[in-house]
């Protein structure tokens, strides 16, 4: 079975297989803007509460700062991670991390797997927890983590949390030494495509926009509006006066915590945020993920009794 | 008795985490048997990744039963009296005894402490332990809420004698107590049981799991060394590094590799923190040419290619790692050959501290105290102001940013690169030194004036914004940089004024980087904030190399210039006051420092007080030479016994002093004396005067200190025989002076009246 995959998407195909048949929910990514896959509300919202969990899912992550024209083997500002969150954590999970490893093509028996200290810590999600970052000869491949706290939560479940660099191990497992001349899909398929053929030129294009193009002052705009519209969202009376029923908007006010951390990001980039202000963007972003947590601990997914 | 062990088996520990665990597990365990009855003849506690183990010798199968008997009330006392004493000792009236005393009846309770089976006590113990474990950082996991520092899986706990082996029954949040562990976590997965100690490492080891810690740093050693040896190479020796590796693995599989020939023209340094710090490698160097040409990594397995595809994937991401590396190098050398302005001027941009403004400032602070030390240091004055002006460069440099322990070291080759001397290059990298108490002292002139002007610019600012360290808090490593600065000047054996070296610097951050800081709530006029800060400046630039009065004649001469700006003039007033309270502050606390830093030498805290209590006490040098004769004086039976009659004509001296309310401090007449010891002592102090005194002016401390001692001989001859309140009140008067004599001879060389015994 350890048969070595052929292509990055096969690699993510096998992941989604692996994982669906280990029986957590196959999501889907989600549709905005984050900087890493944690920052789903199927991993921030769903680690909160009492009710069990598991799912997992590519997320297309984005950190405009890492952009580097395409140029640099393996730094980019628009990248994958692969997430798997299950809530309780089972007392197996870090067998089943090497199965995972072992259907990407992985055999533990002739690799050096490591599991090296690493705590997490999000200062954006006031969230932290303990576990390691997972080593393949040498490399760091995962980052295996038991959450502790979510926005300020004591997570009771603990959630287990499996972050994957995509790109990065699957340069590895693939043998390339540029992520560009990566095969995206199978390498003899009648229109073969490189990673660079699907990514290169994006990546010059968000490098260019991130660094140089970008409207600070449309950002700066961005970032208050965001932060206004939580705030507005989450002051409205958790009863609907339309439907009659108790409807609290935690995912549509978390959508702007999310926007708000992009834009930051984005600011970031620009080179326009001095190192104090940064403390205190990030302390803007951490008060919003917090009232967002507040309100879904309220909610039925949170397991709160109706 | 019997043999116990445990083990905790767990996720992976963190490495750096495992020594201290194995120490704290068995100290808490056998502290907590032997003070519930028990004892034990030995014990020894072992690290894994995945497991702490305990193994007890000559455990006590139980505890001895004990009997207490306690007195209560007398049976007539109040109900009241008995009902404590019934719920003190939670007995029943009916369980109490009562015994016949002299003064009628009383109750006894006896209590009964029956001795307890060892199982019980450990299982107690054993819970306790782990629920109170003091890890630095634990965690819980699933939905339990037991903490450990990571998943904790399974526990061995087990009680053997001769008669045979118990499983000790216990339940921890779910985790129940067993004889079964597990080895490798890919080589032997499964499960097996264990008898005893000697049963358990034996199968572990079969299991491929080496249970103690320094087996597996030694065999990490002694395979990097052959196989560093077979190629004529040897390893980089790294005690932390070891010691962490092997506590990453539990089979440590040594493999060497090689680094691509692209990076070796970066300096050795830089391979090296790059292979250490990201991915755990040795540095493996050629002795012929000191480059280091291959690393050693250490694996967690045997595989079936020995290892093959593990080092080429090891050596890929090194060479990823080393070409970020030379990116940043070749990037900053660029800059270094430009003269390293952008360097330079952005270290406007890294803060120091929020109130001690950036590290562009504190250069230019450093720089100009560098050229006013290096003339006292033997060092060119502009050549030190040009290293003090590079030395925090390389901050700004793209390797320093990855690396930040590389500091100084880097900017050390940038400043070469620059085109630097020597001398400057090198200061850039030293001036940081000496970092401890064992660390080395630099002695290159341009070095010890950047490292000298470093540390009392760091001293003096943390002093004027009122951080100074207190108790145990020391969060600037204060304490470090005095010391720091003690080292330097004693061991280069510099005569440095002090005070003189910290007054214009003290000033200077009294009054901010920032004159308008002078100005409250924005009452001054731009025109006059202009003013101030041209007077700032003047200060700045005056140059008091004379002495304390240079001080304040600077401050003078701006003072009355600032009086003209009647607002500014008291906040002025009130910043050079307290600038003159932290320069004296900041010198006891550098005489502290230097008491602790003798102390170690073996020189007594009294001898440095009476040496600091004389002049020039802010010259270290001075200082110490002088506490170092007087220490070595007093070592000898005539320093001792000197210092007995220095002693004593002092007592007789003060008391007479006080009882007639003068003070007899000149005039002792020979034509008065009576007595031949007398005399003699006379002719004594007059020739220890003509030694002592130019002596001191040349700061041959032995010298007058030898001459000192040599008066202890002349003294005891005249307290034997001569009787100093003699009833002729001229002759009293007379003794009293020539007492007077002896003291102020002892106290021009130290202030002998400090010295204890």
């Amino acid at each position: 079975m350890a048969d070595k995959p052929r292509s990055f998407q096969e690699i993510i195909l096998r992941l989604q297989s692996y994982w669906a048949a280990k029986g957590c929910a196959m999501m889907q990514p989600y549709d905005m803007e984050v900087g890493a896959g944690t920052f789903h509300p199927a991993t921030t919202l769903r680690s909160l509460g009492s009710k069990p969990w598991a799912a997992a899912y590519v997320q297309p992550s984005r950190r405009p700062t890492d952009g580097r024209y395409g140029e640099n083997p393996n730094r980019l500002q628009h990248y994958y991670q692969y997430q798997v969150l299950i809530k309780p954590s089972p007392p197996d999970l870090q067998d089943l991390y090497l199965g995972s490893l072992k259907a990407i093509g992985i055999d533990a028996n002739m690799h050096d797997i490591r599991f090296v200290e690493d705590d997490w810590e999000s200062p954006t999600l006031g969230a932290w927890g303990l576990g390691w970052e997972v080593w393949c000869d040498g490399m760091e491949v995962s980052q295996f983590t038991y959450f502790q706290q979510v926005a300020g939560y004591d997570c009771k479940p603990v959630s287990g949390e499996l972050t994957y660099g995509l790109e990065r191990l699957a340069m590895y497992i693939l043998d390339v030494d540029h992520v560009m001349d990566m095969p995206y899909n199978d390498p003899d398929a009648p229109i073969a495509l490189t990673y660079g053929d699907v990514f290169k030129q994006t990546e010059e294009e968000y490098a260019r926009w991130n660094f140089d193009v970008a409207d600070t002052d449309t950002l700066l705009q961005h970032f208050k509006d965001a932060e206004a519209e939580c705030a507005r969202i989450l002051a409205e009376p958790h009863d609907d006066p339309k439907t009659g029923k108790r409807i609290i908007m935690a995912h549509p006010a978390y959508d702007q915590a999310i926007k708000a951390s992009h834009v930051f990001n984005l600011l970031d980039a620009r080179g326009v945020i001095s190192v104090t202000e940064r403390q205190a963007y990030i302390g803007r972003v951490r008060t919003l993920t917090k009232a967002c947590a507040d309100a879904f601990v309220q909610t039925t997914a949170a397991g709160h009794a109706a | 008795m019997a043999d116990l062990l445990i083990e905790l088996f767990s996720e992976e520990i963190p490495a750096r985490m495992q020594a201290k665990a194995a120490t704290d597990l068995q100290k808490l365990v056998t502290d907590g048997l032997v003070e519930a009855g028990l004892t034990y003849a030995g014990a020894a506690a072992f690290s894994t990744p995945r497991r702490l183990a305990l193994s007890l010798e000559g455990l006590t199968t139980e505890s001895k039963s004990v009997r207490e008997e306690r007195k209560g009330p007398s049976t007539s006392a109040p109900d009241k009296a008995l009902d404590g004493f019934l719920r003190s000792t939670g007995l029943t009236k009916g369980q109490l005894e009562v015994r016949d005393v002299k003064k009628g009846q009383v109750y006894f309770a006896v209590i009964e402490k029956p001795g307890r089976m060892a199982a019980d006590i450990i299982a107690e113990v054993l819970e306790k332990t782990i629920r109170n474990f003091p890890w630095p950082k634990s965690m819980r996991w699933g939905d339990g809420a037991l903490k450990w520092v990571r998943p904790l899986h399974s526990i061995i706990c087990i009680l053997g004698d001769d008669a045979g082996v118990d499983v000790v029954p216990m339940d921890i949040d779910g985790i129940k107590t067993g004889n079964q562990t597990r080895g490798h976590r890919f080589m032997a997965p499964d499960a097996f049981s264990v008898a005893n100690f000697d049963d358990y490492e034996a199968k572990l080891k079969r299991a491929k799991v080496v249970l103690r810690a320094e087996e597996r740093a030694d065999m990490i050693w002694h395979d990097a060394t052959n196989q560093a040896f077979a190629q004529g190479l040897e390893i980089v020796e790294d005690r932390g590094l070891l010691s962490e590796v092997a506590n990453l693995v539990e089979w440590p599989a040594v493999l060497m590799g090689t680094i691509a020939d692209d990076f070796l023209g970066m300096p050795p340094e830089v391979l090296q923190t790059s292979m250490k710090d990201h991915q755990k490698f040795f540095s493996v160097r050629n002795p012929k040419t000191n480059r280091i040409e291959r690393f050693v990594t250490v694996a967690n397995i045997e595989t079936a290619d020995s290892g093959a595809t593990i080092l080429e994937g090891n050596q890929k991401v090194l060479f990823a790692r080393l070409s970020d590396a030379k990116f940043f190098w070749e990037n900053d050398l660029r800059v270094a050959k430009a003269g390293m302005a952008e360097w330079t001027d952005g270290l406007k941009a890294v803060t120091f501290h929020n109130k001690l403004g950036s590290q562009f400032d504190r250069v230019e602070r450093i720089t100009a105290l560098a050229r006013e030390i290096a003339p006292a240091v033997g060092a060119d004055p502009d050549e030190a102001a040009e290293a003090a002006r590079l030395a925090k460069a390389d901050l700004r440099s793209e390797m320093i940013y990855e690396f930040p322990e590389l500091q100084g070291l880097m900017g050390r080759y940038y400043a070469k690169s620059a085109g630097a001397s020597d001398a400057v290059a090198a200061a850039a990298q030293e001036h940081y030194s000496p970092l401890g108490p064992s660390d080395d002292v630099p002695t290159a002139p341009v070095s010890v004036a950047v490292a000298l002007a470093d540390k009392l610019d760091t001293l003096t600012g943390f002093w004027a914004i009122d951080e100074k360290p207190t108790g145990s808090k020391d969060p600037f490593a204060l304490r470090r940089s005095a010391l720091g600065v003690i080292r330097l000047v004693l061991e280069n054996n510099i005569s440095l004024n002090l005070t003189q070296s910290v007054e214009v610097p003290m000033l200077w951050h009294h009054l901010g980087a920032d004159p308008s800081g002078l100005v409250q709530n924005g009452t001054v006029s731009e025109v006059e904030l202009k003013k101030v800060s041209e007077l700032v400046d003047e200060l700045k630039s005056s140059n008091p190399k004379e002495s304390t009065l240079a001080f304040k004649l600077a401050t003078s001469v701006v003072r009355k210039k600032l009086s003209q700006i009647a607002i500014v003039q008291d906040v002025f007033e009130a910043k050079v006051d307290a600038a003159e309270d932290n320069i004296s502050n900041l010198l006891s606390f550098f005489h502290d420092r230097l008491k602790v830093f003798l102390k170690d030498q073996g020189i007594r805290n009294d001898i440095i007080d009476a040496c600091i209590a004389m002049p020039g006490n802010d010259d270290l040098t001075l200082l110490v030479k002088r506490a170092k004769a007087l220490s070595e004086t007093l070592k000898t039976d005539d320093g001792e016994n000197l210092l007995q009659g220095f002693k004593r004509a002092n007592n007789i001296l003060t008391q007479a002093e006080e009882k007639d309310g003068v003070e007899y401090s000149y005039g002792a007449d020979l034509k008065f004396a009576e007595h031949d010891s007398e005399k003699a002592l006379f002719a004594a102090l007059d020739a220890a005067d003509a030694v002592i005194a130019p002596a001191m002016t040349a700061e041959d401390f032995s010298t007058a200190m030898t001459a000192m001692a040599n008066l202890r001989g002349p003294i005891d001859d005249f307290f034997t025989n001569v009787q100093v309140n003699a009833d002729v009140s001229l002759v009293r008067r007379n003794r009293l002076n020539l007492l007077s004599r002896i003291r102020t001879i002892c106290l021009s060389v130290a202030d002998l009246t400090l010295i204890e015994g």
